[in-house]
């Protein structure tokens, strides 16, 4: 937290601070008097450009890819048909704008849905996550002593474990999926969040509207549920955008080294690379147009929570 | 921490739907045949005594078992292939390194200019690219279109004969390196501007100091903190990186090793790697915690 220059205190709040003197003064969280956060979020989107390039280029995805299909009707389910009817590797023309890949699937159709994997998978990876994280952060920053050390101690554990190879292990032991990626890359990313919001727990628990909820004999659960999680939401927010960033990064990486979706279902990594197989051969239809997907909705998220957390003053620590 | 690392890899070896067995043998073993397999690795034993086992054998031997794939003992398979995994994460972090930090200070000199816009541009185009496409793109034009460098990474079985061969290195350091630099010089840039606030930089400014001496002498430093915090935080990210790295140029290191393991369900040997990898993590934020106190004298371990 940035030191803050007296002289944007008022009379009042320095002599609070003299007060005070002795006692740390709470961090985090900063008093806002902007209205409520659906308020704040779209206060966001009106001051930062990016932000807006960024939010309207991952609407424009999510809708090319759950209603493009409806709009622009191929086959991407049966590869025997695709290999029957259709021309292999066959570079951008009238009939396929984005040309076909190896197997004979029209590109343009295939990134659509290959998209709704990936997006599927980042965001409810990214939810889960956040689900997870948030939990244990809370509880162990709320309850502290032993339960904090010991809940702190395994995320530890687990961060010590370098992600892929968590995630080769897990999906070579249980057959790979949609689902169990959801779950793998989900259980591999909740450790950041954890800590996030067991820091802002710590600031959190000891405010003194905490302390009144306890006197008038709120319970533990209700304490956390309605008021340390409402007030940690800004960095859970910004947290959880750039977790759906990396997940389709991730889910990328595996798809690269085999373990993405299996067969026929596809996303963008798979995609990106069978295309790849065929980057001596010039057919790079097969390569850009899904890179451009990834990298288009990458930035767009990372645009997207950057001017979240300028906003939110939340400051991250992030890789 | 050590021993959470040990405790996960021992339930994950346990977690296998049908059994070790199954995995191992495949899913047309005999019921004989199984049974002779647990017996072999000791899987009919209590849990409490597997456990035991495994620990007595870790502790006293560093006995990682044995690779179902070639019988060979994992520690071995590991340990030729450890020390050139530690050449590139080494290699590529300090070029990282080296390059991140020269370019967030420009960005704060040059800050608001197109020079800031461009290279803010490039590392989030370099920071949401796949690290294999990276990889790729760079053999397609340095070393196919432009004869610069070799495809594939240096096939030499030593070290040395690694190092040896540094028109091979090039590209699969630069390709682990450039995700790292774009995460790195994003940092240092708002890293320094954060440091550029403060007062007594303003102090510095206000006795005259000339602009680069408070820049590399007053800001430089404390700028570097927040760095090597994120260098601690990002070693895993970095060891998990080489995996991709390696299968890409076929670099014969750890991640290469564990990546056939997963293609051939070599649970014993996956596990064994990202046990070890594990350690390295740890070993690596220890110094990333060493480095810590170098840079700031604020923080002093173990001194009283």
């Amino acid at each position: 937290m940035a030191v803050m220059d007296p002289g944007e205190l008022s009379p009042e709040q320095l002599q609070l601070t003299r007060d005070d003197v002795g006692a740390p003064l709470p961090s985090g969280g900063d008093m806002r008097s902007s209205g409520s956060l659906s308020r704040q979020l779209l206060g966001v989107f009106a001051e930062n450009k990016l932000a807006i390039v960024g939010a309207v280029v991952v609407v424009l995805m999510i809708l090319l890819c759950y209603i493009g299909p409806d709009f622009y009707h191929t086959n991407q389910t049966s590869t025997q048909q695709a290999l029957l009817y259709s021309s292999q590797n066959s570079p951008p023309g009238a009939q396929y704008p984005l040309g076909t890949d190896s197997n004979g699937f029209d590109i343009l159709g295939r990134i659509m849905y290959g998209g709704q994997t990936s997006l599927e998978i980042g965001f409810a990876a990214a939810g889960i996550a956040t689900v997870i994280g948030v939990i244990w952060g809370a509880v162990s920053g709320f309850f502290g002593g032993v339960v904090d050390a010991v809940m702190m101690r395994i995320v530890d554990v687990f961060l010590a474990l370098p992600g892929i190879y968590l995630l080769l292990t897990l999906t070579v032991i249980f057959r790979s999926s949609e689902e169990l990626l959801i779950l793998v890359i989900g259980f591999t990313a909740w450790l950041v969040p954890a800590r996030l919001v067991r820091g802002e727990t710590l600031t959190l628990r000891v405010r003194e509207y905490v302390q009144a909820v306890r006197v008038m004999g709120g319970r533990g659960s209700r304490v956390v549920a309605r008021h340390i999680v409402p007030n940690a939401i800004g960095t859970i927010i910004v947290n959880a955008t750039f977790q759906v960033a990396d997940a389709i990064l991730i889910l990328a990486a595996l798809g690269f080294l085999g373990l993405g979706v299996p067969a026929p279902k596809t996303d963008w990594g798979s995609m990106l690379s069978n295309g790849v197989n065929y980057v001596t051969t010039g057919y790079w239809w097969e390569i850009y147009p899904v890179a451009g997907a990834i990298v288009l909705v990458v930035v767009s998220l990372n645009f997207i929570g950057d001017a979240l957390r300028d906003a939110l003053e939340v400051r991250l620590q992030r890789r | 921490m050590l021993a959470g690392v040990t405790l996960v890899t021992f339930v994950l070896s346990h977690v296998i739907p049908g059994g070790a067995a199954r995995g191992a043998l495949g899913a047309r073993a005999t019921p004989g045949q199984i049974a002779s397999f647990n017996q072999i690795n000791g899987y009919d034993l209590p849990l409490w005594d597997q456990l035991y086992r495994y620990l007595e054998g870790l502790v006293l031997h560093f006995n990682l078992g044995y690779s179902y794939k070639s019988n060979e003992p994992v520690k071995d398979l590991i340990f030729s292939r450890l020390p050139k995994t530690l050449v590139l994460l080494g290699l590529s972090t300090t070029l990282a390194l080296i390059v991140a930090i020269p370019l967030g200070i420009l960005q704060v000199v040059r800050r608001n200019t197109i020079v800031d816009y461009l290279l803010t541009a490039m590392s989030f185009l370099l920071y949401a690219m796949p690290d294999f496409l990276i990889g790729l793109l760079l053999i397609l034009y340095l070393a196919v279109d432009v004869h610069l460098f070799s495809i594939a990474a240096p096939d030499a079985s030593t070290v040395a004969g690694i190092l040896a061969d540094p028109r091979a290195l090039v590209l699969p350091v630069l390709t682990l390196a450039s995700t790292t630099v774009a995460a790195f010089s994003r940092y240092m840039r708002s890293s320094m501007m954060d440091v550029l606030t403060q007062d007594y930089i303003r102090t510095a400014q206000a006795k005259g100091a000339s602009k680069s001496r408070v820049l590399y002498r007053h800001a430089l430093r404390n700028g570097l903190i927040s760095i090597v915090t994120l260098l601690g935080l990002s070693i895993p990210a970095i060891v998990s990186g080489a995996v991709v790295d390696e299968t890409v140029f076929n670099y014969p290191g750890m991640g290469l090793l564990t990546y056939n393991a997963a293609l051939n369900n070599d649970v014993p040997l996956l596990l064994g790697t990202t046990f070890v990898a594990a350690i390295s993590v740890i070993v690596g934020s220890l110094v990333a915690d060493v480095l810590y106190a170098v840079v700031d004298p604020r923080i002093r371990y173990a001194k009283r």
